[in-house]
Order: structure tokens, then sequence, then C-alpha cells
């Protein structure tokens, strides 16, 4: 993405356009052709991939971009989710618009980001990775156990029948006929979530090239020597906090739009590792990275899951092992082994290219 | 115009400064003035509490008690080191302290943020008032790049730089808050002759430039030789502070540095 970014702005424009243009024809034609060649499952498994990327690339601001670890990054996205659930579905009886429901789960996840960061601010690395593990517990446990005395969350058996997303009579949750071509509710939610995917990373740029992105950066590089240059580091920080919330909170809206179903196990500790796993996997701080690794990190668990029995029965003429149990196991495996063999991530943040250049050059003189 | 008053004169005034760190007494009752563009030299021998007034000056630590002024502002008790910046007092550090993985021009970028305003919409709208100022401050960074005489590319890594370079990066990134007083932690430490000898024609331009210098140095031929005044610090306390020419022969100082006369008596035994 970065790449063709800059391909557009460079000289070559002709041939930057054809990238871009060949970008875009694939995007739009990805889920018929997953549709044909592996079935329905796998566009749904992309709905969520773009899902987590939204939370990946809000994760990064916190963690790759300013470096203050946040191991309760989900808690955000459960915000996000719950306020859709709350006001768009028979629970309190509420049915307000996705459009206006959308931004106030993003906001209110925002609010939280700044609440549950001001706390936070005096703390560094581990400390502050034990607070906020602490933080995005409490929300779960919150959302596990207001039912009683008044019943808002329904619990642990969560909030279901919630409002599918809609654009005045336009429903992405049945299936419609357009321009002679069917689109199911998973190729319409491959597109919206694809468009606020893009949005995301517009504003990721952006900002990864502003005088708030280098003050994140100087923030994440020596906390001292920033505020010693007159770098406000409380605001700052809770900057980077609340714009990260708010990402997580239009993902969590989303999430809940398109699932029709929310319950506090889908915000555990697990979800929270998962997606910092996606921002260490990929490349801290480097966008194209963090997409490489959100893709990754929801696809490969998934391939494995189809993937693992047909092998065994492949080799073996029997299933050995259950493809369930086997997944997660070479899952882990992968990880460990891509952090052994690139511990900067698959794909690195520019600074780290940078750095590689620097030295070759060195070694030149 | 008036003539100008004791309290214009002075950029900076400490009276009664102490800093107590659990039963150490960093420093007590530190008092001294800093006249607008004199360059003030601050020695003593290690652990004496040079940068821990540092510190305070600079709000990473605060006094425990005593009166702090600058620019004719009080600034005593609790004052983060952005509100200080931001007043004026910019600094470099002892063990240098770049942002090692930008690169040298975003190092000097970030010492422009305090006199910059543009936030998140201008970042994303990329307005044109966040654009002039993004390019005003490249500008900036460049120029203070090329006066402090980095010649490498901009581009390189802080990092990678070589150790005198760093600690002329150290001192363009400080130059780029404005500030009016410089303070400079061991700026000559690690160079070699050369090296120390064109740091002191940067420190004299700096200080033709308008901004007054504080600094803390070992290398006492180097700071007798550029300072204007000189403050000698011991055990926390200020047991001197004159021209350098009076400093050389101060018999506090010279105390200080080298001990005192060994016990006569006990020669002359072994003598007899």
């Amino acid at each position: 993405m970065r790449n063709v970014l800059k391909h557009l702005s460079s000289k070559d424009k002709r041939g930057a356009w054809i990238a871009f243009v060949m970008l875009a024809i694939v995007l739009l034609v990805l889920p018929f052709f997953t549709d044909a060649l592996f079935g329905r499952g796998w566009v749904r498994i992309m709905d969520f991939a773009l899902l987590y990327i939204m939370l990946a690339l809000g994760l990064n601001i916190v963690v790759g971009y300013a470096g203050l670890l946040d191991l309760g990054y989900i808690a955000f996205f459960a915000v996000g989710a719950y306020c859709y659930a709350l006001l768009g579905s028979p629970q309190l009886g509420l049915h307000l618009p996705f459009w206006i429901v959308l931004p106030l789960g993003a906001l209110l996840a925002c609010i939280f980001g700044v609440l549950l960061g001001a706390p936070t601010l005096r703390l560094r690395g581990d400390y502050l990775a034990i607070v906020t593990l602490g933080f995005g517990e409490i929300i779960r446990i919150f959302l596990n156990n207001l039912n009683a005395p008044i019943n808002i969350t329904n619990g642990p058996q969560g909030i279901s029948m919630i409002d599918p997303i809609r654009f005045g009579e336009f429903s992405l949750g049945k299936t419609h006929e357009l321009f002679g071509l069917t689109f199911p509710s998973v190729h319409l939610h491959y597109y919206l979530f694809l468009l606020f995917t893009l949005l995301v990373i517009f504003i990721s740029l952006r900002l990864e090239d502003s005088r708030i992105g280098r003050a994140w950066m100087a923030i994440r590089e020596d906390e001292v020597a920033a505020e010693a240059m007159g770098i406000n580091t409380r605001n700052i920080k809770l900057l980077a906090f609340a714009m990260g919330a708010t990402f997580g909170g239009l993902a969590g809206g989303l999430f809940a739009g398109f699932q029709g179903f929310v319950s506090p196990e889908s915000f555990g500790l697990t979800e929270s590792i998962t997606v910092l796993c996606m921002v260490v996997l990929g490349g801290m701080g480097n966008i194209s990275g963090v997409l490489l690794g959100g893709i990754l990190l929801v696809v490969l668990p998934e391939a494995l899951r189809h993937g693992s029995g047909p092998a065994q029965q492949l080799l073996f003429g029997k299933t050995l092992i259950d493809p369930e149990s086997l997944r997660m196991l070479l899952f882990g495996l992968a990880l460990i082994t891509v952090m052994l063999w690139r511990p900067a991530g698959l794909w690195p943040s520019n600074q780290r290219r940078r750095e590689l250049v620097a030295e070759n050059d060195a070694a030149h003189l | 115009m008036t003539t100008p008053t004791e309290f214009d004169v002075n950029l900076l005034e400490l009276s009664g400064v102490a800093k107590r760190f659990g039963g150490l007494s960093a420093l007590s009752d530190i008092s001294l003035h800093i006249r607008r563009g004199e360059i003030y030299g601050l020695i003593g021998p290690n652990g004496a509490g040079k940068t821990t007034l540092f510190n305070i000056l600079t709000g990473l630590y605060q006094s425990d008690s005593g009166r702090f002024t600058f620019n004719n502002t009080e600034y005593s008790g609790r004052c983060k080191p952005h509100v200080l910046a931001q007043a004026g007092i910019a600094r470099t550090f002892q063990n240098i302290r770049l942002f090692a993985n930008m690169t040298a021009l975003e190092n000097v970028m970030i010492g422009r943020h305090l006199r910059t305003s543009s936030g998140i919409w201008g970042a994303l709208a990329r307005t044109a008032t966040a654009r002039a100022e993004e390019h005003a401050i490249v500008q900036r960074a460049r120029t203070l790049l090329s006066y402090v005489g980095i010649d490498r590319p901009h581009q390189t890594l802080a990092k990678n730089l070589s150790y005198g370079e760093q600690r002329r990066l150290e001192i363009a990134r400080a130059l780029a808050t404005d500030p009016k007083l410089l303070a400079l932690d061991e700026p000559a430490a690690g160079m070699n002759a050369t090296e120390t000898e064109s740091l002191k024609e940067l420190l004299l331009s700096i200080r033709a430039s308008g901004i007054t210098v504080l600094l803390i140095e070992h290398d006492v031929k180097f700071i007798l030789g550029l300072c204007d005044r000189v403050a000698v610090l011991d055990y926390g306390k200020k047991i001197a502070e004159d021209v350098p020419e009076k400093i050389r022969c101060n018999p506090a100082v010279i105390t200080a540095y080298l001990g005192t006369e060994p016990i006569v008596p006990a020669q002359a035994e072994i003598q007899s």
C-alpha cells in the first residue's frame, strides 16, 4: 500500500497508475474469486481479516508509533461492539441507525482510551503492560456482570438479534442483485470493511508523517529527551491512546453489525494478544507490515484447520491428529519460527530499513 | 531607554536552591545568577551536583526549596520539563540522548515541535498551513544541521553519526527550540583536540547570536579559556564564583580538586 502511494507521488506516474488500478481491480473481484474457488466461508474469513487489520492498525499507533505496550487493547473493540449492540437491538428496545451508532461507538471508545490512558501515563514498559492488561479484563468482567440488578448487557449470554448495518432501505444483512450480479451479505460487508480499512490506513499514513507522528516516535525512542525538547508527553501519549481506541471502537461497531451477536467471551485476553501478535509479527510501526501480519494471523489458522485434515489423509491415508488441535500447535510453531528468523517482524518499519541501508553505505566507505 | 536594572540583566537567578535524595544532600543552598549573553561555566569534582543542578533547571527534578527565576518569571516548585523548554531553556545530556533510530534531520525537527502548532486535523487534511509549517520545519532543521557543521547526508540515522557529530547534533536539536539559555552537559567529553577547538568556535558563534550558554565541563583548560564567569561546586555547595583567572588561583577550588597538603609532622618524624 505504501509503495503504491509512494509510486503515485513519484515521477513515474503512468506505471504507478497501472499498479494502482490493478490493485483496485484485484481488491474488488477478490470476494467473487474466493467465493468461486474456496467457498463462501472464506469470504467471511476475509471480512474478519479486515476487521482484525483495522484493530491491528489502531494498536500500531499505540504500540508501534508511541511505543506504549498495551495488553488490554481489545477492551476498546468491546466498547465499540457493545455500544452498537445496545443501541441497535431489542435488548434496550433502541434501534438507532447505523450512521449514528458507529461514530458514537468510536467516540465512546476514544473517551475510554483517554480514561484508561490517563492513570498509566507515568508507567513504562512492563508496568504499563500489566496495568493495561488489568483494564482490559475489567471491561470484559463488567460486560459479563452487568445483567444484575438491572439487565444492561445480558451478562454472559450476550446480546443477539443486533440490527444489520443498513443504509436507508439497503440492508447489508440480505443478498442483493446489482448490475446483474448477486451480492451476498458477506460480499457487501467485505466492501464496507475494505472502505473503512482504507480510511484507517489513510489516517495512519498521514499521522505517521506529521508533527504528531514525529512526537510519538520521539517518545518511543527516548521519553526523557522528548520531554526535555519541549514535547508535552502527557498530551501526546493520551492522543495516541485516544486514536488507537477510536479505531478499535470503529472495528467493534462493524463487528457487532456484521456478526449480529456479541458476548463478553469475544473480548478476552487471547484476542488482545492476537492483535498484538499481528503488530509485532508484521513489523511494529510499519503499516504494510501490520497489514501482512493481520492477514497472515487470520488466514493461517483457518488454512491449517481446513488443510491439515486432507494433508494427513494424503500422507498417511488417515487422520492421525485432530486438525482442530493440530492447527494451534502448528500456528504457535510458525510464530516462533518467524520471530527467530526475523526478530524485527516480517516487514520491518522504514527506520529499520534505513538503518540497514546506512550500514551498507558505511561498509562501502 | 532606561538603563538595564539587575532584574533585566540576569537571565537566570537561583537563590537558596536545595535538593536531597533521601539522606544524601545533593545540593544545598545554591545561589547564582547568569547574565544575558554570557558563557557561564559550572565545574566541580565528580559527584559535586552539577548534573543535579542541570536537571532542576530543566525540570527533570524538582528542587526541595529555594527560588528559581528565569527570564523574569518564577519557576520554583513543580514545573514540567516541557514548560521550561517552552520558556527557553534547552539542554544536552552528559551521556548523549539522541533519538538514535531517527535520522539526523528528524532529530532536529523534533526540536521544532514546541515552536509549531499543527495538530491532528492539520496532519489528516494536510491543510495549506500545515504544509507550510512542515516545510519551514525542514528548512530550519537543515540550516541548523549545517550551522553546527554536520555535512553528512541528513538522512543518516543519529546512531550512525560519529561521536563528535552526535554531540553537535544534540546541540542542533537544542538550538531548534529557539532557546534563550542553552545548557550543555559536558559537550567536550571524549572529543579530541581538533573537535574541542571547533566546538569552542561553535559556542562562541552561538553566544554571538544572542543565546546565553551554560556549560558543565571537566576540561578546565577548555572552560577557563571560554567562559566569562565560572562557578565551582563541591559536595553540593557553591564554593566559588568568579572570572576564570581568579578561579584558577582560588584556594578553596584548589583544595576541592587536589586535596589539602599532606600531614607534615608525620613526615618530619620519618626524616628525623
